[in-house]
């Protein structure tokens, strides 16, 4: 392996490929995700979910998909139809941008990612943030309300749990004393007879808790889904988007899932480390639990109420992540000097 | 109390009002005071209740493959009884087709002779047609026939492609009935005619 990575044209061939690989990878588990959601939903709620096209419903996906892909590409009157256009395109970049750092496994040594950057969880952050500007920018082009007020909202709740989310992992940083997600997932601890890899949420229990909250709020799912808010908003700013336009939306939103599910596997439980269990297929476990999480969480709660958003964004969490930080940095000289 | 002596400064009474910093936000049931363990515990309870539901097996009835039973006298699809001897009973009277509400029955009868002998009495129904579209399942046919010739059977998936194929003909009427419906039938046997089958508040003194 290392041969090909020396030679320069045989390093951007195994890229690409490994870059065609992802996405191939991306795009059917999040097709498998909707599939998992609604079929996880639907118990949750005493039914069964889709079952009726392929094998327990597992081609509702591809029917779904051929049936959006071939509808028209309507875009409405009075629109800014080129940020109409790009908006979505931003959601979709934003949300595979990210997972170019993700690392999924390292098995044999193979190692199972595209890049392993010193700054990952900043450049995930960074591309997570991204996202505003697709639903802003969406809600702004459509001309409509109702899409509008959606994009509002959407910007003024990324902006309020962002800052949780971030100070949420800062006692991870601070424990693992580095920002690459291979070395927080290789974090390791000598605790009398135990030498091994530590899941970092026995360290961080409330960064972990914190973290989950906000990132639900990040992409905007329930019972933070006030976006879209199907009620009130009639969509929000999905209101005036279909067809392949639509689809980027709800693939980004998904692909945004299951990046802070995995995110939340390798930070806080170890990544790939689970006992005898093969590395990528206990990561792959790990995201499944934790995209269950997220579906139980949608399944169990009611909306919140904008004003009850803000305050639980600004006047809970936010404090709550800066006495962790506080606290964590006390412990940490205190035990290491 | 005090929200009692606040009504009467002229303004219409709201039930909560809406100020300081908890506006909205719905009251405490009486003797809870405020508690972070107590919402964070409303929370799980709710966690739990729908993971209980979720291992819970589901209520949904797969319908093409499982349907819900039908009643005994549920009035579905029309059937045309023979006799064991493989003659029909139908005897062209055209009291069902008197009897229909909307008038989706239609019978021509004709004389039965000796060579073409196809129902024990007189005359028998050379046509014998129903409009199903028009049909509306009152079972008035069913009660008015003196030979309990005509039955409605249990089968009520009855869409089709074209306005023709709901004319259903003799032929098609003259279908066997399910064993079920020809047993329970022939278990309320009476030497002629049938008994009528009981069935409360159609039938028309």
């Amino acid at each position: 392996m290392s041969g090909i990575y020396n030679d320069p044209v045989g390093h951007w061939v195994v890229v690409v490929v490994a870059m065609a690989l992802l996405l191939f990878v991306v795009l059917t588990a999040t097709a498998y995700t909707v599939w998992f959601e609604r079929v996880a939903l639907g118990h949750i709620q005493r039914r069964p979910g889709p079952n009726r096209v392929g094998p327990y419903g597992l081609m509702q996906l591809a029917a779904d998909g051929i049936k959006l892909a071939f509808k028209e590409s309507f875009v409405p009157a009075k629109t800014e139809r080129l940020l109409f256009v790009v908006a979505p395109c931003i959601a979709v970049a934003a949300a595979f941008l990210s997972w170019a750092v993700i690392p999924i496994g390292l098995w044999y040594n193979v190692t199972y990612w595209i890049a392993d950057v010193n700054i990952g969880v900043l450049l995930i952050f960074a591309f997570s943030s991204l996202n505003v500007y697709a639903i802003f920018i969406g809600g702004y082009a459509s001309n409509n309300k109702y899409s509008l007020l959606g994009g509002v909202r959407s910007a003024a709740q990324l902006i309020s749990y962002e800052m949780s989310l971030g100070l949420a992992l800062v006692p991870t940083f601070m424990i693992v004393g580095s920002l690459r997600l291979r070395d927080i997932v290789g974090y390791t601890v000598t605790w009398g007879p135990y030498h091994g890899p530590l899941p970092l949420i026995l360290l961080t229990p409330i960064g972990f808790v914190i973290y989950i909250i906000a990132a639900v709020a990040e992409t905007n799912r329930a019972p933070f889904d006030l976006p879209e808010a199907e009620q009130e908003l009639i969509g929000g700013f999905l209101t005036e988007y279909s067809g392949l336009k639509f689809v980027m939306y709800y693939l980004a939103e998904y692909v945004n899932m299951i990046t802070v599910s995995a995110l939340a596997a390798l930070l806080f439980f170890g990544g790939w480390y689970l006992w005898f269990v093969p590395p990528v297929l206990a990561f792959l476990l790990k995201v499944v639990l934790l995209l269950f999480l997220y579906i139980w969480l949608r399944g169990t709660f009611p909306r919140l109420r904008y004003d009850m958003l803000m305050r639980l964004g600004w006047k809970v969490l936010l404090p709550l992540a800066i006495v962790n930080v506080v606290v964590t940095g006390v412990i940490l000289v205190a035990t290491q000097g | 109390m005090s929200d009692d002596e606040q009504e009467t400064d002229g303004r219409p009474d709201h039930p909560t009002p809406l100020r300081g910093t908890d506006e909205g936000v719905p009251p405490r049931p009486e003797g809870k005071r405020p508690s972070v363990a107590g919402d964070i515990g409303a929370l799980a309870t709710g966690l739990k209740t729908t993971l209980g539901e979720f291992f819970s097996p589901a209520v949904t009835l797969e319908y093409p493959e499982d349907k819900s039973p039908r009643s005994e006298r549920y009035r579905g699809r029309h059937y045309l009884r023979r006799y064991e001897n493989g003659l029909e009973r139908c005897i062209g009277c055209e009291l069902c087709a008197a009897a229909c509400p909307v008038g989706c029955i239609l019978v021509i009868a004709a004389e039965n002779t000796d060579e073409n002998r196809v129902s024990p009495g007189e005359r028998y129904a050379k046509t014998y047609e129903i409009n199903m579209l028009r049909c509306i399942f009152c079972g008035y046919c069913e009660d008015a026939c003196p030979v309990q010739a005509i039955v409605l059977g249990p089968e009520y998936e009855l869409s089709d492609t074209s306005r023709e194929k709901f004319i259903y003909t003799k032929e098609k009427l003259l279908e066997p009935l399910p064993p079920d419906v020809q047993a329970r039938l022939s278990a309320s046997q009476h030497p002629h005619p049938d008994p009528p089958r009981e069935r409360g508040g159609t039938t028309r003194t």
